[in-house]
């Protein structure tokens, strides 16, 4: 007798396949990210925001394994706040990047995330980490998720230090919409939170809103 | 994280590559880098020109395993001097990119080569097509292939635009080659591009020292 297995997607992990960007400004840094998660060949959800907060100041974008990510993230959270009470101030962001490289390294075999940690603090600025497979470097912008291999020759190119908060939005945007344009696991609307010394900024940009180029 | 696989499983020389063609306002450019490797870890040659002539104004550019290539290439500049003795006319730019075209489409179980096929004719003028693994032939503006081509679909989206003068178009392929090779390690070398107008064709070769720079070098 012909077994019913049910859809497809219930046996298919889920995966936040995706583009996430996080840029410095002067005086800041930018998070991006798409919206889409899916589970093989299905899209289970079109607007997840994959910038999640960990600190009033301090931001992760999730790629990868969407339950990883998650969990990474909620738990780093946690480790956060206890070691902001126990210093008595506003973590670095660097901390934070730490904590989470921390746990991308020591279970870097069960786990398949990827998280870029972005934020503000007083003695650094903005700063962006990047914490892949377990390591920790800073650098002045990064990108991850599947999408991402299809705009490295558009950041390399576009990307210049020092730019404002606005140009760097909108740089921010661009890129997304490229990568989301190319990349089947990518799509939806643009999630763009901005962080600097005067507060956090969060903002949508829908499908209809992002910029469109020749070919469209 | 999601890794991109972009590995192309042959055996032998492949031509893990960057090859890319685009439409300005009277011609085309046709560029490709220049290192063919064995595997990931052996670069073969640093220099091969991977933009044949297959006829005087009628170009292509090889992606996949060069063995492929060279045999398709080679077939395929038979046909089509045969094909324009028959007619007696120089052959369209279509008919080079069918006869590619159909050799990779009859052969595509065995075959491992993706083609971009671009020049210039009297009827349609500039063109650039490009024929897919498996034989798919379709008409493009501007177009890339290649192993290192997955990190320039932004670039190009972003900064192709219709009608631009020769010399903006070179510059696009060869930033977009630089950045491709950039990024990808199985591209490398220099840059091979051709100018093809209705007045002839150009070749111009920038060496890895002259090929434009970005932020982080």
């Amino acid at each position: 007798m012909l077994e019913e297995t049910g859809p497809e997607w219930l046996s298919e992990e889920v995966k936040t396949g995706t583009t996430i960007i996080a840029i410095e400004f002067d005086g800041g840094v930018v998070l991006g990210s798409d919206s889409r998660v899916s589970a093989g060949a299905s899209v289970v959800n079109r607007v997840m925001n994959k910038l999640s907060p960990l600190h009033d100041k301090i931001y992760c974008a999730l790629s990868g394994s969407a339950a990883d990510a998650q969990t990474i993230a909620e738990i780093v959270n946690y480790q956060l706040d206890v070691h902001s009470i126990e210093i008595g101030e506003d973590p670095q962001v660097r901390s934070a990047a730490t904590l989470v490289r921390n746990i991308s390294y020591k279970y870097k075999e069960e786990l398949s995330a990827h998280l870029i940690v972005a934020g503000w603090d007083r003695r650094d600025g903005g700063q962006v980490f990047a914490t892949l497979n377990g390591l920790l470097t800073r650098q002045p912008f990064a990108v991850g998720g599947s999408g991402s291999s299809y705009v490295y020759g558009f950041v390399d190119a576009e990307y210049r230090r020092g730019i404002r908060k606005e140009e760097c939005q909108q740089f921010v945007v661009n890129t997304l919409t490229l990568a989301m344009n190319r990349d089947g696991s990518s799509g939806g609307v643009a999630y763009v939170v901005t962080i600097d010394e005067h507060g956090t900024e969060e903002k949508v940009v829908l499908g209809n809103q992002l910029p469109t180029f020749f070919d469209q | 994280m999601e890794k991109h696989c972009t590995e192309s499983r042959v055996k032998g020389v492949s031509t893990g590559t960057t090859i890319l063609a685009a439409v300005f306002d009277g011609g085309v450019v046709i560029g490709s880098d220049s290192r063919a490797s064995m595997g990931e870890e052996y670069v073969s040659s640093k220099t091969i020109n991977k933009v044949i002539q297959v006829h005087d104004r009628i170009f292509c550019c090889i992606a996949g395993s060069l063995a492929d290539a060279q045999a398709i290439t080679k077939a395929a500049k038979f046909h089509l001097s045969f094909h324009s003795v028959q007619m007696e006319s120089p052959p369209r730019v279509m008919a080079a990119a069918s006869v590619l075209k159909d050799l990779c489409y009859k052969n595509r179980e065995e075959l491992q080569a993706g083609f971009i096929t671009a020049g210039w004719d009297k009827k349609n003028g500039p063109q650039v097509y490009v024929v897919a693994l498996g034989g798919m032939l379709i008409n493009q503006l501007v177009t890339i292939a290649g192993s290192g081509s997955t990190y320039i679909y932004g670039y190009i989206d972003a900064k192709y635009k219709p009608n631009m003068t020769k010399e903006e178009c070179l510059q696009f392929a060869t930033n977009a080659l630089a950045l491709a090779m950039g990024r990808d390690n199985v591209s490398g070398g220099v840059a091979h591009l051709v100018v093809v107008t209705e007045k002839g064709v150009e070749h111009v070769v920038v060496p890895g020292d002259k090929l434009p720079k970005f932020h982080d070098e």
